[in-house]
């Protein structure tokens, strides 16, 4: 568990103090994956570096597992990073070192453990990434998805409790993403460790994160569970990330001369997949058009989320039914 | 008359040989010191200024007036400056050994700020990641830093390697020996071009060799 007390972050620039991070009270479960989302310069690097100390805290605190590091130095301040696995934007891979070096690495650095062991772990892991063919390549030989893996690899070689993932899929294309993401989420489920990955792209937050805070201008101003987030989200930051992953229309400037009343229906779970609508439209008679909708995945549940217009006389009957099956209902102003 | 006695009538090739063990032995000799001395400070140049791991500004300010100075000096200079130091140091002023201390002064400066200068070509980030994984400053320089900045390093070493050469002829000047003595005292005093002509055609075969092998020392360790 991670929980930050009141903890904030200022830079001194020119001899004044610019703060990066309003004070922030924030706990991250053991297990969880969380995701911290923000434009660049909302805080979301610095905030993911009070966690390892890469960045002190300017005021307030941190703890780990109910143990305030906020002030560890020296040999125990290794020994807490040790323990907490990180991966980069662009990998950080050591390019004069071959990928099982540079998977050995933090094992080598730490000492310790004998030469066997390390080769043994190594294996390991670069079969746990599948990368096993690739051991004695150089980082400058890889894609940058495999580049990725190797982070990947090396992040877990001292079996960490915590895996920090630093804008880890924005260099690479949407498939190696998705592959990327997926191995994350394999990771996370197989071995338990607690994930907080910070991205700008919602979409990596809907694909493997179980909550989200929304970073702007370095407060947290939104913070849930991702469904509920994504699905409602409140505060106009978050509003434009849903928005740019959900390529979503259904302004009701952009549907002129469609009649009727607009409404906004999102399922979540199995009720995605009953046919409720065309129940509701039998029953009361209400006539609708559908003019955008999307079927997808938070995670593991299933959601939809429907724009549509309607229009005929037992139209309070029909909102009724759709909200009575589960269905959240926003009427959407035109 | 044989013709290399027609083509190079004043030449004593055995003198020439000598020489060419003497400006070996000073440049063996000085490149050594100056990597034993200038790494270090090129790391602790690195390392002290602003923004790197253990930034001391008014450390590094201190520490790059010194290596400024001493950069600008002459050779010629800083070497009849440092005839005391080097009776301290070697019991004599003139000779090999002798001119190995100016040399070493002369050229450390010079290579430090290329060590520094090819330290902060490594990526910052692998860096951090070394930090994150716990790694100590100590394992950070010497399996973080100096590996990943080898190609640099040697690059570096060859550039210094090169400039000590030049420097070795200089120091032929005062008595020190080596080819580029030969060239001042018989090839420019004694005005026996033959005596110019080789001396510095070994001297220039010196550089390309050292040149080369430098370079392809570079190719082989660059992973980028």
């Amino acid at each position: 568990m991670i929980r930050f007390a009141a903890a904030s972050k200022s830079y001194r620039v020119d001899g004044a103090l610019v703060p990066a991070l309003q004070p922030v009270d924030l706990t991250i479960e053991a297990g969880e994956v969380f995701g911290i989302i923000g434009h660049s310069g909302a805080g979301k690097s610095t905030l993911l570096r009070l966690i390892n100390l890469l960045e002190r805290p300017t005021a307030g605190k941190v703890f780990i597992d109910g143990r305030d590091v906020t002030a560890a130095q020296g040999a125990e301040l290794r020994k807490l990073r040790s323990g907490i696995g990180m991966i980069f934007q662009h990998f950080n891979l050591l390019s004069s070192r071959t990928v099982a070096d540079n998977v050995a690495f933090p094992l080598r650095l730490q000492g310790g453990a004998d030469d066997a062991a390390i080769v043994a772990r190594v294996d390991e892991l670069l079969d746990l990434v599948g990368l096993t063919a690739h051991a004695r390549k150089y980082p400058a030989q890889l894609s940058g998805g495999q580049k990725q893996r190797v982070g990947i690899a090396r992040a877990l070689a001292s079996h960490p409790s915590i895996l920090l993932c630093d804008e880890a899929t924005s260099a690479l294309d949407p498939q190696t993403t998705a592959s990327v993401l997926e191995l994350l989420a394999d990771i996370n489920r197989r071995l338990g460790l607690t994930i907080v990955l910070i991205t700008h792209e919602m979409d990596v937050i809907r694909r493997v994160c179980d909550r989200v805070a929304v970073l702007d201008g370095g407060n947290v101003v939104e913070l849930g569970p991702v469904a509920d987030v994504f699905l409602h989200p409140q505060h106009p930051t978050t509003r434009r990330f849903v928005a740019e992953a959900d390529h979503r229309e259904g302004r009701g400037a952009e549907f002129p001369g469609v009649p009727g009343r607009l409404f906004r229906l999102s399922f979540r779970g199995e009720a995605t997949y009953s046919p409720l609508l065309s129940r509701v439209v039998r029953d009361t008679g209400v006539e609708y058009n559908l003019l955008s909708g999307r079927v997808d995945r938070i995670k593991d549940v299933p959601y939809g989320q429907l724009t549509l217009a309607m229009h005929g006389e037992r139209l309070d009957d029909a909102l009724v039914q759709i909200r009575d099956a589960g269905v959240d209902i926003e009427e959407v102003a035109r | 008359m044989s013709p290399m006695q027609a083509l190079f009538p004043n030449i004593d090739w055995p003198e020439i040989g000598q020489a060419c063990i003497d400006t070996l032995l000073m440049l063996g000799g000085s490149l050594l010191f100056t990597i034993v001395l200038g790494l270090p400070l090129g790391v602790w140049l690195f390392l002290t200024a602003k923004g790197q791991l253990h930034a001391r500004p008014k450390l590094y300010a201190v520490l790059s007036l010194v290596v400024n100075v001493l950069r600008s000096i002459p050779f010629i200079i800083l070497m009849i400056l440092l005839i005391p130091v080097t009776q301290a140091i070697t019991g004599v002023s003139i000779g090999i050994r002798g001119a190995i201390v100016p040399l070493v002064i002369g050229a450390a400066p010079f290579f430090a700020r290329l060590v520094e200068t090819a330290l902060r070509e490594v990526d910052r980030g692998v860096i951090e990641a070394s930090q994150a994984m716990g790694a100590t400053t100590a394992q950070i320089v010497t399996r973080v830093l100096l590996p990943e900045a080898r190609a640099g390093l040697v690059a570096s070493t060859t550039v210094t390697a090169v400039a000590l050469v030049g420097y070795t002829a200089m120091g032929g000047i005062v008595g020190a020996g080596g080819l580029g003595a030969l060239a001042y005292q018989y090839g420019y005093n004694g005005y026996k071009p033959d005596y110019m002509l080789v001396t510095v055609a070994l001297l220039v075969v010196l550089v390309q060799v050292l040149q080369s092998l430098g370079d392809r020392l570079v190719s082989r360790y660059s992973r980028r």
